[in-house]
């Protein structure tokens, strides 16, 4: 399946949100993850099926001021 | 010094620490430390591909043992900031947040409107919101009223260095609302901008490029707790009323050749 992952396109075989953090290498990273705009809690990743062309963003801890 | 509060949590500094720009990690850990800060601000960001910047800065930060205070820098929207919000309260572990809802990219002015929305929808779901907002007072009071415990008026655009570009009012902020934490937020470049935030009365201050960039970013962290301190000091001490005339503070009784 095609999803635009922070803000690129992606074929992924993940079809939950679990599933797209570990194929994507971010098993053992902090992250924060939000899907088509709304946040994705990390006890609801498991549950969250993703669909085609559905918009993720996987960020993490940074400098910030 | 004395400690002060934000949402019944007691931290000793008042210095409050960006984490952005430094020209190395183990230069921002020294500036942490030196700074003698409570409170470090951080940020949610895409990872580069492949990279480990994320997880190596996020180890640094936690090692440093300083409460976190997550921001919503760059949104320029309530809904971008809300989100932003709820995504790191979850990765942060946090109910407080930094609000930032940006109205104009050329000078970072925060977009008032929206980060009033963006304030009530967030206090409604649990959130202790530090809003990063003008001198308005009108604002200031809707920021409150939502929910808001603490204002972050700015001092001058983000990263300008100018100061407090409009001591009036801010004065009069001070004098609005003598029982909310004020935190100076933006644009002071020297600790002398620092010691002024402080000697105004202002609870605490909070600052990232005037350190980070910084000849020695790590003496400057310094210089601006020391700033605070002397700051805090003074308003508490009372300051002499300025005059406009000269008054000798040499005794004149008993002077010679009179």
């Amino acid at each position: 399946m095609r999803l635009i992952v922070n803000g690129n396109e992606t074929d992924v075989a993940a079809e939950t949100f679990a599933e797209l953090l570990l194929e994507l290498g971010y098993e053992d990273m902090p992250v924060a993850t939000a899907l088509n705009m709304s946040a994705i809690r990390k006890k609801d990743r498991d549950t969250i099926r993703l669909k085609e062309g559905d918009r993720v963003e996987i960020l993490v801890p940074m400098q910030g001021g | 010094m004395d400690p002060v509060q934000f949402y019944g949590v007691w931290v000793a500094s008042r210095l409050l620490l960006g984490t952005a720009q430094y020209p190395s990690p183990a230069i921002l850990a020294d500036a942490i430390t030196r700074s003698e800060t409570d409170i470090l601000t951080v940020s949610l960001r895409r990872e580069s591909t492949g990279g480990s910047g994320g997880r190596d800065f996020w180890k640094l930060i936690s090692a440093l043992g300083r409460k976190i205070l997550p921001n919503t820098a760059g949104c320029h929207s309530a809904k971008e900031a809300i989100t932003t919000a709820e995504m790191a309260r979850d990765v942060f572990d946090t109910p407080w947040i930094k609000l930032e809802v940006i109205g104009n990219a050329d000078t970072l002015q925060p977009d008032v409107f929206g980060l009033v929305e963006a304030a009530r929808e967030l206090c409604a779901q649990g959130f202790q919101v530090f809003p990063y907002t003008t001198d308005d007072l009108i604002v200031a009071e809707k920021l409150l009223s939502v929910g808001c415990e603490v204002l972050m008026p700015w001092g001058a655009p983000i990263g300008s260095g100018k100061g407090l570009n409009n001591r009036f009012a801010l004065k009069a902020m001070r004098a609005h609302f003598p029982n909310v934490p004020l935190v100076v937020d933006a644009g002071l470049g020297v600790p002398s901008h620092a010691a002024e935030a402080m000697e105004l009365g202002y609870d605490a201050v909070l600052l990232n490029t005037a350190v980070a960039k910084a000849g020695d970013p790590v003496a400057m962290a310094e210089g601006f707790a020391l700033a605070v301190k002397a700051g805090r000091l003074a308003y508490r001490a009372g300051a002499m009323e300025a005059r406009d005339m000269a008054v000798p503070s040499t005794p004149v009784f008993g002077q010679a050749f009179v």
